[in-house]
């Protein structure tokens, strides 16, 4: 159904009743990173591994590794800052988006 | 804290899985997002979100779009409460008849649909007293539709409907009580939090879920575009908001009050104001006396808190 909608060839009977979206979550087919004008950038040196720029990503972009480590999603990140702000050890830097 | 039965001790207990997808549209920044996103990190089992109109509901659920990985029903502005208990008692029933287990209800709103547009709904569900958990994500005004004054926007914030100019200083009047509108329905749990404490907010949305009976949590959520910040600041603004004694973060249990976050040195209030375009008339010499009573607001509320701590008795 997905599909269908998006590139726009549905009719009303191809929608569903009462407009359910299901499956679910559909949203991370949408890629948000195209809003971003900077970009975070980690510098592993830096991180002490506190976890808070995962806890505190509005976008989930930010992905907790198996030890603890972070690796930016850069397909959903829309280069708000929040982690840069709350990095105690100042470990990501906003640079401009090319 | 040590009474309190904690669930997420420390930032290393909070689960990696998110309920809550990314690809929704809510702004660069927005913290109405952190909220959500913790609050479905600290569910127990299974979930129905029940969501009123606003900033998240419309944000999250462009049609085919759906950033909800629980069960997710959207309904009118008003109604997210009458929902929810239609659902909580939905799931009672059909357990006892069909066996299974039932599940956890939890009804979203903003400062518009709890503060203004749902409280008869509201005030409807916690005096029937179904099982279910309301959050209302507080940005102190209608942001969805572009920045109209609410119930819940504090003395002398400007917005497009109380602007500040040369007559009217912003907001006159003082923003409602949710959490004791609540506590007078006799509930066995509410509580303030903020997102710049994510662990305490956590374990109160964990807490409320296991209570028999209606709670409510009221997040403070800052919001980039309402408040006129630079989307990088929203923790930080969370943050001072309770270190200047602005939004105490306190929780009632069983007629208990227990202040969370003690502030016992508070920050000037003008280190919260400053940061934010809707406040800065308020910093000019002419508009001296609105940002006075604001202080003398934020001072009676905190030293009010204090007694009742002290005194043990409900609000």
């Amino acid at each position: 159904m997905l599909e269908k909608i998006i590139r726009g060839e549905f009719g009303y009977e191809d929608l569903p009743p009462a407009a359910i979206i299901s499956p679910s979550p559909t949203s991370p087919s949408y890629k948000t990173g195209v809003w971003r004008t900077e970009k975070p950038v980690i510098d592993p040196a830096k991180c002490v591994k506190c976890l808070l720029c995962w806890v505190f990503c509005p976008d989930m972009s930010i992905k907790r590794l198996e030890d603890d480590s972070v690796k930016i999603d850069y397909d959903y990140c829309k280069g708000c800052g929040i982690c840069s702000e709350v990095c105690p050890t100042k470990a990501i830097r906003m640079v401009e988006e090319v | 804290m040590s009474l309190q039965a904690r669930y997420y001790k420390t930032v290393k207990d909070i689960p990696r899985e998110d309920l809550f997808a990314p690809g929704h549209r809510l702004c660069a920044g927005c913290g109405a997002a952190i909220a959500v996103k913790l609050a479905l990190k600290a569910t127990r089992g299974p979930t129905v979100v029940v969501n009123a109109t606003g900033c998240v509901e419309v944000s999250t659920s462009m049609f085919p779009y759906s950033a909800w990985g629980t069960p997710w029903v959207h309904v009118a502005f008003e109604n997210a409460a009458a929902v929810a208990s239609g659902i909580v008692e939905a799931s009672r029933i059909l357990a006892r008849k069909r066996g299974g287990e039932t599940y956890d209800v939890i009804a979203l709103a903003g400062d518009g649909g709890t503060f203004d547009i749902g409280l008869q709904a509201l005030s409807g569900a916690l005096e029937r007293g179904h099982k279910l958990l309301y959050i209302c994500y507080d940005n102190e005004a209608y942001m969805n539709t572009g920045i109209q004054r609410s119930g819940a926007t504090p003395t002398g914030a400007a917005t497009t409907t109380s602007p500040a100019g040369r007559v009217i200083p912003g907001k006159r009047e003082r923003k409602k009580n949710l959490v004791e509108i609540a506590l007078a329905h006799n509930i066995p749990y509410a509580a303030t939090a903020s997102i710049s404490h994510p662990l305490d907010y956590m374990n109160k949305v964990r807490k409320a879920l296991e209570k028999d009976g209606p709670t409510l949590i009221h997040v403070f959520s800052p919001c980039t575009l309402g408040w006129r910040y630079p989307p990088s600041k929203t923790i930080q603004l969370a943050r001072l908001a309770v270190e200047t004694r602005y939004f105490p973060i306190y929780e009632v249990e069983d007629g208990r009050l227990r202040i969370n976050v003690r502030v016992s040195r508070p920050k000037p209030l003008e280190e919260f104001l400053k940061l934010q375009r809707r406040f800065q008339h308020l910093l000019k010499p002419e508009n001296k006396h609105i940002l006075e009573s604001l202080k003398r607001q934020v001072e009676e509320n905190w030293s009010r808190l204090l007694k009742l701590e002290e005194a043990g008795v409900r609000p």
